[in-house]
């Protein structure tokens, strides 16, 4: 009864939503963005500290639903000394994912528990909105961004 | 000859409203393996066969642009659609056909009395009046004019999860520079139901004119603009059976003569010259540009379907699922119920644990419930109650008790999986 809810919110998903990592404010930071989704009113602001090009230190704030705590949580533990060309990178095969369902080209690690998310394509933009969010962070964009 | 609905006899009343169930054929199909529950019914109604083939029939039979033609089709056009329009005015007890307008739904409705009235009468420090359960439909509209005009935006408040207007402070905000209260009869999101024949009569008193959008009421309960005494009411067609793209203004006749045109284009206009036009009479004065006829031939038989049933009795229905699913949610452990505890509609929101709306609406439709999640079109609402969404079940005559207790069971269903 329950197994394409499962296929969506697999245990790991359910975990990170009920105990966000990094789901703190960093103050300073170096870079800051918000990302809103305003269908379901979701709101979630990343935090950066940079290492010249480098994220030393990545968090999160804000309400969401599971997928988009869980996506954000899940993110903020990939993204530690990334550059912006490899979190574009990410980016594109975490997008690709979740609207298409394709596997990813290389090992993504927990990333990959977004895959059941093509199944359900109102929840796309759940689990894409920390991701615009950091991308707009990184490109130091002022303006918060939407998934509309 | 023609197959319009035009003269469609008075349809027998109706014993038992679950035998109605079979008017609507898309009720009765499974999603994702569980027969649909469909409690999304002030997002949109689903739709009667009499008004699907009343469409069809329009389509096959008598299919031309009204107005201007001379051919024994336009005519037969232009007789339903003014057909159709006398209806709506029946529907809602207006006292002429002319003071009701065609439109796209209850946000064009709003828009254009925001643009025409709007435009001409309000001035720098003139006051509109809200209420803080507006749909943004009738916000951000008013938001627009008061941007242009200089008008100013004040606000009734709504009190606790109760959700009711604090009409204790009507009198404070209701002041004589308010130039137009604009207000909702029911609301989209808490299920209230507003005293608008109240709240009208004391706008006139100061002076205001009123405008009272009946998006979430116009199908579901007994509507008299006259008794109401609104100078303005706002309405969709599918939200009453009827199809989505066309749905009606309300307006006084001498509100809607002293206003000026909204867009320009044919059928609006009664001469035109290079340089300036005559307008043409109210109502096609706001009609500009060939109208949605099939659509008004579904709004008539929507409106005969509703009456041979009676919207008292859907009111009564209506009333007592949702008092039926209140109750029922507020004993399930962990549930947060919004709106009036007695005398709501037919919506009922509420949060589960903290299951997030839209998890929660995910999962139910996985059980073929299908409910919405979200914001309703009530940001400032929903900061208010300090949630940033709920979920809604929203019922209407076709659903049942079974239903209600389907929802429960679900519901128990998805917090048993989240965990709660």
């Amino acid at each position: 009864m329950f197994d394409d809810l499962a296929d969506l919110y697999q245990q790991v998903i359910l975990d990170h939503s009920k105990s966000p990592r990094n789901f703190h404010r960093l103050d300073p930071a170096d870079r800051t963005a918000e990302g809103t989704n305003p269908l379901c009113g979701d709101n979630i602001t990343v935090f950066l500290r940079m290492d010249g090009a480098r994220i030393k230190e990545l968090s999160f704030q804000g309400s969401g639903c599971a997928i988009s705590k869980a996506s954000a949580s899940i993110m903020t533990e990939s993204l530690q000394g990334r550059t912006l060309t490899e979190v574009k990178g990410l980016f594109d095969q975490v997008h690709d994912m979740v609207t298409t369902g394709k596997s990813p080209a290389s090992d993504m690690g927990k990333l990959a528990v977004f895959a059941g998310v093509h199944r359900f394509p109102a929840r796309v933009k759940c689990a894409i909105l920390p991701w615009h969010a950091v991308l707009a962070a990184l490109e130091g964009q002022v303006n918060p961004v939407t998934t509309e | 000859m023609s197959t319009g609905n035009s003269t469609a006899e008075p349809l027998p009343p109706v014993r038992d409203l679950s035998a109605l169930r079979a008017d609507f054929p898309i009720l009765n199909q499974a999603v994702n393996g569980h027969p649909l529950v469909y409690l999304d019914n002030a997002a949109t109604s689903q739709k009667p066969v009499a008004v699907i083939e009343a469409m069809d029939r329009y389509y096959r039979c008598d299919n031309a642009n009204v107005h201007r033609g001379i051919h024994e089709l336009s005519n037969r056009a232009t007789a339903t659609m003014e057909n159709s329009r006398a209806r709506a005015a029946r529907f809602l007890n207006a006292a002429r056909s002319s003071e009701v307008v065609f439109t796209r739904g209850t946000t064009e409705s709003i828009n254009l009395v925001a643009a025409t009235w709007g435009a001409d009468n309000l001035r720098p420090g003139d006051q509109i009046l809200l209420t803080e359960m507006e749909h943004h439909s009738n916000l951000v509209p008013w938001q627009l004019v008061a941007r242009r005009t200089g008008a100013e935006l004040v606000f009734l408040p709504v009190t606790g999860d109760e959700g009711l207007l604090d009409l204790a402070r009507l009198d404070a905000l209701l002041t004589p520079r308010v130039r137009l209260f604009a207000l909702t009869h029911v609301s989209n999101t808490l299920g209230t139901v507003n005293p608008v024949a109240e709240l009208c009569e004391r706008a006139r008193k100061v002076g205001a004119v009123s405008l009272v959008d009946a998006a979430q009421s116009a199908g579901h309960l007994p509507l008299d603009v006259q008794a109401i005494g609104c100078d303005f009411l706002a309405c969709s067609g599918h939200k009453l059976c009827g199809p989505t793209g066309i749905g009606l203004l309300y307006g006084r006749q001498e509100q809607l003569e002293a206003m000026p045109p909204w867009q320009g284009g044919g059928e609006m206009i009664s001469s035109v010259d290079f340089h300036e036009s005559r307008w043409n009479v109210v109502p096609h004065k706001f009609e500009a540009g060939t109208p949605n006829i099939a659509g008004s031939v579904g709004l008539h038989a929507a409106f005969d379907y509703l009456d041979a049933i009676g919207r008292q009795r859907i009111f009564q229905h209506d009333q007592e699922l949702a008092g039926y699913a209140y109750e029922r949610l507020t004993t399930l452990s962990g549930t947060r119920v919004f709106g009036p505890r007695t005398g709501r509609s037919g919506v009922v929101s509420f949060l589960l644990d903290d299951v997030h709306a839209h998890d929660l609406v995910t999962a139910a439709d996985q059980f073929g419930v299908a409910l919405r999640g979200g914001h309703h079109c009530n940001q400032p609402l929903m900061r208010k109650l300090g949630v940033p969404s709920t979920a809604r079940a929203s019922f209407y005559f076709y659903n049942t008790r079974a239903e209600v207790d389907r929802l429960i069971e679900v519901l128990r269903e998805i917090r048993r999986f989240f965990g709660g």
